[in-house]
């Protein structure tokens, strides 16, 4: 402190501080000096040079958009494609008048009101000078009639591109998503030089999954344009490189035929997905009711997307794996392999009064069968669905295994299919309903679950899954999606084995039990789905369900047709086929359907039979063709 | 004149002067080279803001008090070099400190730290230093720049390099030493090439040759000069450079907002903008001349000098003259840390001038 305190000021010092100061000012004037003659340099004696260049000749490299990856299903139909399109775009820069502009524009091209309104709107607040999309997809008659009357607008030009198409509409949306504008969210996860030149993204579905790999990469190319923007040359190009193509599991017409079977339930709502049993290929997914993909591919006007979003139906929300519903009765193939894994006899019998109630209590829980079924043993318990034997069966096993083994078979986690925002579904147990409920579990809650009611959830996806599961006796199946090479090895990564589980793969007799069950509920005199059985062209296993909304109280009788339509059972059915040597199982829910039986089992049947006539008649056109 | 209330408050009124002129001119320049955002200009007005405070702060405190707190103040500014090499954000490479509400680089910090810490060891003896003091400002002026030079930013780290040698320099160091040193720096240079990241030395051998890779690292500097150029002698007016606003350029808002201002406002505008900045630079220089310590003296004329630099650095970067290194413009650029610290400068400068202890 003393040191700098005082004034300690020798002439030496000041002498050298003062010779090195005098130097810094040269070299400081030198430097400006530098600078100065620099910006004469440039600015008085080669100005002419850096205005023609800067004025008359501009250089500019313009991104180009590669071209997106086509979607193909498995047999080959394109199901999202590019067509070219046309679109119109200005530059604000150089538009005088936007009012006087668009009115012009009305005056050939036959704008609306409101359209006219948002092309204004789009002027008024875009930068000013980069070209903005003011209409888009245009009629070869539209561009035609600009084209002639083009001089009349000075900054507005057509713009030939890309649109994106899906052939299928609205029996793939949910499968395949849509490409939409690109929205600042997006942005802000994309690596913004290689979409440079990009005017659309996958929003949902596979466009959205594998965005990355259908995109492809930016290409470039040089030009010189003059003052007014007007292209003079291409000086150098450098092409994009093209999205990758992908080819899915997808059976188009087992798709079509599944959109098709809900669209005609008239108002219900709905999901149909179905699995190859050997590959876990998704041959079908289908959610109901859906929307055209299209409508965003050109730009979604906002009074249609509002409608969508608010629609009660919900169309934009994708049921087959983002619906979740109670599995009701079809849960109960996989219950009963739990009890023979935990030494149930295939003999032993409940006898059924149409009621159980759980010692020292006096709750009856129902049978749906109000008379009783009367003695039944395990196979006929699945036959006809009986309550009452899967109430005393699942309290007798106890919710820990219960949720052991249903966790074991993928119930209560995404399978991890190659589609974005798959819920998970729900498997309860003591421990979840203290942690989320803060309540304790009731031994009733152990009963109802082992019909499927209470906190299960499943979602289509898992309960088509559980059925090509059981279809492979215990083998895991992982449903996905592409088949594009690179892509299947990464997906099979996260699969969980329970073939790796000795008990459940290695007694076939238990198999057997169950796969019998299921053969008789669509096939023997008393099966639940014997409806079916009398006409399908194959032996079909399966197993239905109808799941309920609300609670009908002790002693109330109500007819479907006195329930309100949104608080009606759910309706559900899971099969495969054919049993002996099952090649392809599926899930059907209709919401609110009324019962299994009538409502799913049907489709199901239907399902299957165009799945193995289609197979039929492929063979045998494989056959005359060789003659 | 001690009874003022400007005099009170410590502040020299020319420099405040010049900075005020030149604030206002970087917001005049940064509307035009934002696209008209008043967002940005708004912004940049409230860190300008905010520097002005942070001057103000600065000049309460007395220049002794400065050299007393030097080290500790610098090793302050190291740790928080260090958290940046750790924790700091940005893209691709690390500058950035989040403190929550605001980020800053503490590397434009050490512009301020590093002299100031050199000029407190030098200045405790005698002048000219002896070979320990400036072995041990060498290592003080080393331990920075290298912890820089790897978040990389090449450029800051030569400045702040720069900043602390300055500082040597002044206190008359001999020249046998200086020449000494410039050999061993020319026979070390090559080992530097190869530490260099391969984006420095594409931007080191671009300058040679801007025309090579006109649409790579060289159209930069190609559509700066081609903006500069086409700016004249009076520019094309305010709003009005097509170069800038048609995507031309690069970072037109930041680093190269001197191409907007050449191509706008032209030869006579670069000359009233030199202007502005003499008024800072010389009342800078006035105040060294006017110190009474040689803490004082020292600390004033090399943070004058080293504003002149930048501005010299940045110039003659957007200029084509030298290469690419990222050096704002002062108080004109877009950017909170440069204004803020250009802010400190001019804090301890009114300080040195305001706390004399006898009036000439």
């Amino acid at each position: 402190m003393k040191s700098f305190g005082e004034i300690r000021d020798s002439n030496l010092e000041r002498d050298i501080f003062l010779n090195r100061v005098i130097l810094a000012i040269v070299a400081i004037i030198l430097m400006v000096c530098l600078v100065i003659i620099r910006l004469i340099y440039l600015q008085v004696y080669n100005h002419q040079h850096y205005t023609t260049l800067s004025t008359e000749n501009y250089i500019k490299v313009r991104p180009v958009a590669p071209p997106r990856g086509v979607i193909y299903s498995a047999d080959g139909v394109m199901l999202a494609g590019n067509r070219p399109s046309f679109n119109l775009v200005g530059v604000p820069e150089k538009i005088k008048d936007n009012n006087a502009l668009v009115y012009e524009l009305s005056q050939i091209l036959d704008i609306n009101e409101s359209k006219q309104n948002q092309i204004i709107k789009t002027l008024n607040t875009a930068t000013r000078f980069t070209a903005v999309p003011l209409m888009t997809d245009l009629s070869e008659e539209q561009v035609a009639l600009f084209s002639v009357n083009s001089h009349k607008f000075t900054g507005v030009a057509v713009e030939a591109g890309l649109s994106r198409f899906y052939p299928l509409g609205s029996d793939t949306a949910h499968l395949l998503g849509y490409v939409s504008r690109i929205s600042n969210n997006d942005k802000i996860r994309l690596q913004d030089s290689n979409y440079a030149a990009t005017q659309y993204i996958g929003k949902t579905g596979v466009e959205r999954k594998r965005e990355l790999l259908l995109h492809g990469k930016v290409g470039s190319k040089t030009i010189e344009i003059n003052a007014e923007g007007r292209l003079l040359r291409v000086v150098d190009r450098e092409p994009p490189v093209p999205g990758e193509d992908l080819r899915l599991t997808i059976d188009s017409k087992l798709q079509k035929k599944a959109a098709s079977l809900l669209r005609d339930l008239d108002n219900l709502s709905g999901s149909i997905v179905a699995l190859d049993v050997r590959t876990g290929g998704v041959l079908a997914i289908v959610s109901h009711p859906s929307y055209d993909p299209n409508a965003f591919a050109n730009g979604i006007s906002p009074e249609l997307y509002t409608t969508w979003m608010n629609s009660p139906f919900r169309p934009l929300f994708d049921r087959s794996i983002q619906g979740q519903y109670p599995p009701g009765s079809t849960i109960k193939p996989l219950l009963a392999l739990v009890a023979l894994e935990n030494g149930l006899s295939a003999s032993q019998t409940v006898k059924c009064n149409g009621w159980f109630s759980l010692p020292s209590a006096s709750h009856r829980y129902r049978c749906w069968e109000k008379e009783g079924h009367g003695r039944v043993n395990l196979v006929e318990a699945i036959e006809r669905s009986c309550d009452v034997f899967f109430y005393s069966l699942s309290n007798d096993i106890g919710i820990k295994m219960i949720h052991t083994v249903f966790d074991r078979f993928g119930l209560g986690k995404a399978t991890g299919i190659d589609l974005p925002n798959e819920e998970k579904g729900l498997v309860p147990s003591p421990e979840w309903k203290k942690k989320i409920k803060k309540l304790p579990w009731y031994p009733g809650e152990t009963v109802i679950t082992g019909i499927g009611q209470g906190f299960l959830l499943a979602t289509p996806l898992q309960l088509a899954k559980l059925a090509a599961t059981l279809a492979n006796r215990g083998k895991s199946v992982e449903p996905f999606i592409i088949q594009t090479e690179q892509l299947a090895l990464s997906d099979k990564q996260q699969s969980y084995d329970i073939s790796a589980n000795k008990n459940l793969k290695g007694n076939d007799r238990y198999w057997k039990v169950v796969n019998d069950g299921m053969v008789a509920v669509v096939h023997s005199s008393k099966g639940t789905a014997r409806g079916i059985g009398y006409t399908s062209k194959t032996k079909i296993a399966g197993k239905t369900g109808t799941s309920q909304v609300f609670s009908i109280g002790q002693d109330e009788e109500l007819e479907d047709e006195d329930i309100p339509s949104h608080l009606r059972d759910h309706a559900l059915f899971v099969a495969y086929a054919p049993p002996e040597n099952p090649r392809i199982a599926l899930a059907v829910v209709i919401e609110h359907g009324g019962s299994g039986s009538a409502t799913a089992a049907p489709i199901a049947r239907a399902i299957l039979d165009q799945y193995f006539t289609r197979k039929v008649d492929a063979e045998q056109s494989s056959l005359s063709a060789t003659y | 004149m001690r009874n003022n209330l400007v005099y009170r408050l410590h502040i020299d009124t020319p420099l405040l002067a010049g900075v005020i002129i030149m604030c206002l001119l970087g917001l005049v320049v940064l509307y035009s080279a934002s696209e008209q955002s008043i967002d940005l200009v708004a912004k940049q007005g409230l860190r300008m803001f905010v520097g002005l405070v942070v001057m103000l702060f600065i000049a309460q405190i007395p220049p002794q008090r400065l050299a007393h707190w030097a080290p500790l103040v610098y090793l302050g500014a190291l740790i928080l070099l260090g958290l940046v090499l750790l924790f700091g954000t940005g893209r691709g490479v690390q500058r950035w400190l989040d403190a929550g509400i605001f980020r800053f680089q503490p590397s434009e910090l050490m512009k301020v730290v590093v002299p100031l810490t050199v000029a407190s060891l030098v200045a405790k003896k005698l002048l000219p230093p002896d070979l320990k003091t400036i072995l041990l400002s060498i290592v003080v002026i080393a331990i920075p720049t290298f912890l820089i030079g790897r978040q990389p930013d090449l450029g800051t780290a030569i400045v702040v390099a720069a900043s602390g040698l300055v500082v040597l320099f002044f206190s008359g160091i001999s020249w046998k030493f200086i020449r000494n040193s410039l050999f061993f720096g020319i026979a070390i240079a090559p080992i530097g090439w190869f530490a260099m990241h391969e984006y420095q030395r594409q931007r080191v051998l671009t300058l040679f040759n801007p025309d090579n890779d006109a649409l790579g690292a060289g159209y930069h500097i190609i559509q700066s000069i081609i903006a500069v150029g086409s700016g004249g002698i009076f520019g094309k007016g305010w709003l009005n450079g097509t170069q800038s606003h048609l995507e031309f350029l690069p970072e037109r808002a930041t680093d190269f907002i001197f191409a907007v201002y050449c191509e706008e406002f032209g030869l006579v505008g670069v000359v009233v903008m030199l202007l502005g900045y003499s008024l800072i630079i010389a009342r800078g220089a006035q105040i060294a001349f006017y110190a009474q310590d040689t803490f004082g003296r020292l600390l004033a004329i090399v943070l004058t000098l080293m504003l002149f630099l930048s501005v010299f650095i940045n110039m003659s970067m957007v200029t084509g003259q030298l290469p690419v290194v990222g050096i704002p413009l002062p108080l004109i650029s877009y950017g909170g840390t440069s204004v803020v610290t250009v802010m400190i400068c001019m804090g301890v400068l009114m300080s040195i001038q305001t706390h004399r202890r006898l009036v000439f």
